[in-house]
């Protein structure tokens, strides 16, 4: 039997604070420092003597305005609200009902659409992103329209799908944990199925349903490829970023560029600090990413 | 049996739009990909001919795909171990450190999961940036000129740039998710081990690897796919390749020659080479890391 001595177990925790730290700090000094940037004058960027670690001379809010409003931040802004809340809605109301039937009733056919659900989780949205936009571009074509393409209710649709075979299957698991009773007393007392799924089970099944609603809304929120793809005027807060970025970067308009990562930054982190708990914890439950 | 027929019914209705929108938007796209890579297809003209396995003979010929190849098995590598290595590391002190804060750390370490693509190269581009990015100016004030570097620019680097972005942003992820694997692990197993006169070091390799192996395991699938995913959407905004192809990778290459140069068989017998090779990969991987799983 051999005793650590004390100097090895003071450099052992020395050398863990130091791993820590270092992480930590690489994490927090670049998001806190585009903020920072975000503020600053142009001049504060570019020629000699700027110092990229210099506080901000004054708190330059026009940088702001100008994202929201001349670079059009506002409106993809917007659209990012409208397209991530809509996909929500439409991926909970087809989502919930196929999961509850998926899991609690017997019939013909059962085994292979779950094993078909389950398929889709192996299929990822990058390699059929270009197939999708020949799909629709071809739609427009056939009936000569200009319908499909840069459409938000058709984006919103496309992330729902997306996301479906994932959420069925975090749902259904949710849902077979429920005792069988709660049914049978329903019916017992005259409760049709729909009545019974929407009155009964589904507000039973909450905690799974608000893990679905975290994850994916940061990953609506978040997408960018098939925005950018299949998205112009309407594009989500993602694209008009990288287009801010690539045009702000050749115009050297710093200050606004980091304005821009701000706005998209900030709704992501506010939920993050009211919910990181069951982030995390739910992340355990079923956790797929990429 | 009305009672059966109304289940019937009420089945269908729940099952039906599920099915239809998965079939219309994963399935139909996902076999378009196999169907056309079997052909020749012009993007202005629409025009169509079948080609059989040409697209994939010439892919084969090609250099620049020859060397997207190289890059992305670097980048998978690489990511992959780096991640692990740390994500294990951080998740492993955070479990059995007996000091404050510990929860403090997890939920800064999980920040850049949470954050976009698009922010996340604008952050890396911040840092990256040969004249007033924070890491050229941080060696030049600590007098480490001689390491300041074109981080994108440089073709001998670029593709390390952009693992280290991967990195960055992939650690805090699992490790959250060994943390939670970790957390199963009963106490006294490591009571015992303590008794017994083991270190911590001996205790993490005896004890916490071997019951957590079964979860790295899966993780290792994880890295394969969303390494090949994240290393696209990172190259396409941060470097689309550049400078010469030095940091081209498999999706991206696809995405070019189907979206952007309109040459649709092509890019789709890309997109399903890459699908196979990550199915193989994934495959290869999962046999030979298997071990005798042990249970506690």
């Amino acid at each position: 039997m051999k005793k650590q001595n004390p100097a090895t177990k003071a450099l052992f925790k020395a050398i863990v604070y130091i791993a820590l730290i270092v992480m930590t700090i690489s994490i927090i000094i670049p998001v806190a420092w585009v903020f920072m940037a975000s503020f600053k004058r142009n001049a504060e960027f570019i020629g000699k003597g700027t110092n990229p670690w210099a506080l901000p001379e004054q708190l330059q809010w026009q940088n702001y305005v100008t994202a929201f409003v001349d670079a059009e931040m506002g409106k993809f802004f917007l659209n990012s609200v409208i397209v991530t809340a809509l996909s929500l809605v439409i991926l909970l109301v087809i989502a919930l009902p196929a999961a509850y039937a998926l899991s609690r009733f017997d019939f013909k056919g059962k085994k292979i659409l779950n094993i078909a659900f389950m398929a889709g989780l192996f299929v990822n949205i990058n390699y059929i992103v270009v197939p999708i936009f020949l799909m629709l571009s071809g739609a427009n074509r056939m009936l000569g329209v200009e319908f499909f393409l840069d459409n938000r209710l058709i984006l919103s649709i496309i992330y729902a799908s997306s996301s479906l075979s994932f959420s069925i299957y975090l749902l259904s698991g949710y849902f077979k944990t429920l005792p069988k009773g709660y049914e049978e007393a329903a019916y017992i007392d005259g409760c049709g199925y729909f009545k019974t799924m929407v009155k009964i089970m589904i507000p039973m099944a909450r905690p799974s349903i608000i893990t679905v609603i975290l994850f994916q809304f940061l990953s609506f929120w978040n997408e960018y490829i098939i925005a950018f793809t299949l998205m112009d005027e309407n594009s989500t807060l993602a694209v008009g970023l990288k287009n801010l970025m690539a045009v702000e970067r050749t115009a050297t308009n710093y200050g606004i560029m980091y304005a821009g990562l701000v706005i998209v930054m900030i709704p992501v982190l506010i939920l993050y600090v009211c919910v990181q708990k069951q982030l995390t914890k739910g992340m355990t439950l079923g956790g797929l990413k990429g | 049996m009305n009672r059966k027929r109304a289940q019937g019914r009420f089945v269908f209705f729940c099952i039906a739009p599920a099915a239809i929108l998965v079939t219309l938007f994963i399935f139909i796209p996902t076999i378009n990909v196999f169907r056309m890579s079997l052909y020749r297809m012009g993007g202005i003209t629409n025009r169509k001919e079948f080609v059989g396995l040409s697209n994939f003979q010439s892919l084969f010929d090609d250099k620049n795909f020859l060397q997207t190849m190289q890059n992305s098995i670097a980048i998978i590598v690489l990511v992959t171990l780096f991640t692990i290595f740390f994500a294990i590391l951080f998740g492993a002190i955070l479990h059995r450190g007996k000091f404050k804060g510990k929860n403090f750390f997890r939920v800064i370490f999980y920040i850049p999961n949470i954050l976009s693509i698009v922010v996340i190269a604008g952050i890396f581009g911040a840092i990256y940036n040969p004249s007033t990015g924070l890491l050229n100016t941080f060696l030049r004030a600590i007098g480490l000129d001689a390491l300041a570097h074109q981080w994108m620019g440089d073709q001998k680097i670029v593709l390390y740039s952009i693992i280290f972005a991967l990195v960055w942003q992939a650690i805090g992820y699992y490790m959250v998710m060994y943390m939670a694997s970790m957390a199963a692990i009963p106490e006294d197993l490591y009571e015992a081990a303590s008794l017994d006169g083991a270190t911590e070091i001996q205790m993490f390799f005896q004890v916490t690897l071997p019951l957590i192996w079964s979860n790295i395991r899966t993780t290792l699938t994880f890295y394969i796919i969303s390494t090949i995913n994240l290393s696209f959407q990172f190259v396409q905004i941060m470097s689309d390749g550049g400078p010469n192809g030095h940091s081209e990778v498999f999706l991206n290459y696809m995405y070019k020659q189907a979206y952007g140069a309109g040459v649709y068989g092509y890019g789709m017998a890309i997109g399903v080479v890459v699908f196979l090779f990550s199915f193989v990969l994934a495959a290869v991987v999962n046999k030979i890391t298997d071990r005798e799983v042990l249970e506690f």
